[in-house]
């Protein structure tokens, strides 16, 4: 059984007749536990449906999709028990519950059902560097701060697979996340996929692939 | 509505005993009953009590000048019906006398004061005073001595000729009994038709009608309430929907989903209606101190208050349903 994520030659189309157009074109990925891996490429590139197809959030055409060993071709109640169980989502940084302070945000994926062995998001907010922003909600927190508060969000379950999409923020502050998700990917060992597109994720990523008109491309050996 | 039949709910009986054959919608004011039938009820088992009791709308003027209409209870003083003035005397000492409902205060009277019945000329004294709001058809209940009021009922003012049969008739026999007293087999000895005291209310002038009304109006209110209370929460959803999203994609269950939007919706219900119920009894509070009749219960504004509650689960219930269909795909930056 292969850990980490396999898509295996998946299509997905969007729409019917003359409308279609494919999405995702015979695409391929392995992301093993321990690899963090950059998906490039220009917008309508179809990066946000890899997303949404290694994360269950959708059902390819043709093709598989497997976490861990266990295919996401099941119902979308069973696609969403892996979800909670496998998968931590990082949207983009306006995804945060208004209503919760960011120690809640990091609580609330506990609430959908029971997780075993889960992360202490005390210690998560900490590791973020967040903890002395525990009671803020999300209108009293930075950009940046709202993105530390949305990995801490997706690691608190202790995923195997880490999707992040699009961590568009000032450079700097890109830089600082890229590293962060990083060091969580090589030290609890979860494979992570970031989509992005811009170029500039290359210094911390094992591997960049770039993608053009729903076709994937290794592009070049990442930066060490 | 309590305005319209206060002074028969504080009646001590359990039922009247009318005129056989009365149409109900004008028992008060058509029925007319041999006093003998009094004696008759007397005698059923299960009959604790049995008294005349009359009835009639008058028009009066009081010394003071004030015109007032009155609903006047003909009594036997003595008897279960003669009510304790919470001022003044008791019927009876004063064969003129009148017991006015405390209600009349406003209206001008006082204790002591004479009013004059319009047309007969009749005189009567204000010798007591009753306690809390005695009304009949919206109008101040007086009660008099059972004589004075079989004048009255005739129209012999004073010095006229009172018509031989004038005191042998009353409006309805007034009965105390227990819940199994056989009311059909009194009526058939005695020659009456029986209503229960709450059956009665549908007797005083325009009762019926209005609580057809006001409960016409209560449905409506409920059923627009919750028709709100959907639209609101239809607009919530819709509002939440990118938030909606982002829970579904990490893997809350539609259940969670509905349970959490359920759950606020109870929140906001329960908060918003005791708010409103606070507002309400503060304005009415407000209105029970000016002469408008107003009265708060408190068991009415509990069954309204639970009744919004529920009404407006439902609304929401059909309005939270939305988030089943919110496709946790729209979380992903492309889609939103």
């Amino acid at each position: 059984m292969s850990t980490g994520l396999v898509v295996d030659q998946v299509t997905l189309r969007h729409g019917d007749g003359e409308d279609e157009t494919v999405a995702l074109d015979r695409v391929s990925l392995h992301v093993p536990r321990g690899e963090i891996v950059a998906v490039v490429g220009p917008s309508g590139a179809g990066k946000s449906s890899l997303l949404a197809v290694a994360g269950g959030l959708t059902v390819p055409d043709e093709g598989r999709v497997v976490i861990d060993g266990v295919d996401l071709a099941g119902s979308e109640r069973e696609r969403a028990r892996i979800r909670r169980e496998r998968i931590g989502y990082v949207f983009q940084s306006n995804n945060l519950i208004p209503a919760l302070t960011a120690l809640d945000q990091i609580r609330l994926p506990l609430t959908f059902a029971r997780i075993e062995d889960p992360r202490d998001p005390r210690e998560l907010l900490a590791e973020v560097g967040m903890e002395h922003r525990a009671d803020r909600r999300p209108h009293q927190l930075s950009g940046g701060e709202r993105q530390r508060i949305g990995i801490a969000r997706a690691l608190v379950t202790r995923p195997g697979m880490l999707l992040v999409d699009e961590p568009t923020a000032a450079l700097d502050r890109r830089r600082e996340v890229l590293g962060l998700l990083a060091r969580e990917t090589h030290r609890y060992g979860m494979g992570t996929v970031v989509v992005t597109h811009d170029h500039d994720v290359l210094g911390h990523c094992d591997r960049v692939l770039e993608m053009v008109d729903g076709g994937l491309t290794e592009q070049q050996p990442a930066l060490a | 509505m309590d305005d319209g039949v206060s002074g028969l709910q504080k009646l001590p009986v359990t039922s009247l005993a009318f005129e056989d054959g009365v149409a109900t919608d004008a028992a008060f004011s058509r029925s007319v009953v041999d006093l003998d039938a009094v004696d008759s009820w007397a005698g059923r088992d299960g009959v604790t009590d049995a008294a005349p009791f009359g009835s009639t709308l008058v028009n009066a003027t009081s010394d003071g000048g004030t015109e007032v209409d009155l609903a006047l209870f003909g009594v036997e003083p003595g008897s279960f019906l003669d009510p304790l003035p919470a001022q003044g005397a008791r019927l009876g000492s004063d064969p003129r006398g009148v017991l006015v409902s405390a209600t009349a205060l406003d209206a001008g009277f006082r204790l002591g004061d004479t009013i004059t019945l319009d047309r007969i000329g009749t005189e009567l004294t204000v010798v007591g005073v009753l306690d809390g709001q005695h009304t009949y058809g919206h109008v101040d209940v007086g009660y008099v001595p059972l004589s004075t009021w079989q004048e009255i009922r005739v129209g012999a003012g004073p010095g006229a000729q009172v018509p031989p049969r004038a005191h042998d008739e009353i409006t309805a026999v007034a009965v105390r009994a227990d819940a199994a007293t056989d009311l059909a087999a009194g009526d058939e000895a005695a020659g009456t038709t029986s209503l229960t005291l709450e059956e009665s209310f549908g007797a005083s002038p325009g009762y019926t009608a209005e609580t057809a009304t006001l409960s016409m109006i209560q449905v409506f209110l409920y059923a627009i309430s919750a028709l709100v209370v959907g639209a609101f929460f239809t607009v919530l959803v819709i509002q939440r929907k990118p938030e909606i999203a982002v829970l579904r994609a990490m893997g809350a269950s539609t259940r969670y989903v509905l349970r959490d939007s359920l759950l606020q919706s109870l929140v906001l219900l329960v908060v918003s209606t005791a708010v409103g119920v606070g507002v309400g009894v503060a304005a009415g509070a407000a209105l029970s101190a000016t002469p408008m009749p107003f009265a708060l219960d408190a068991v009415a504004i509990g069954v309204a208050a639970l009744l919004l509650v529920l009404l407006g689960m439902v609304g929401s219930a059909v309005a939270v349903l939305r988030v089943t269909k919110v496709d946790p795909l729209t979380a992903l930056g492309g889609n939103r």
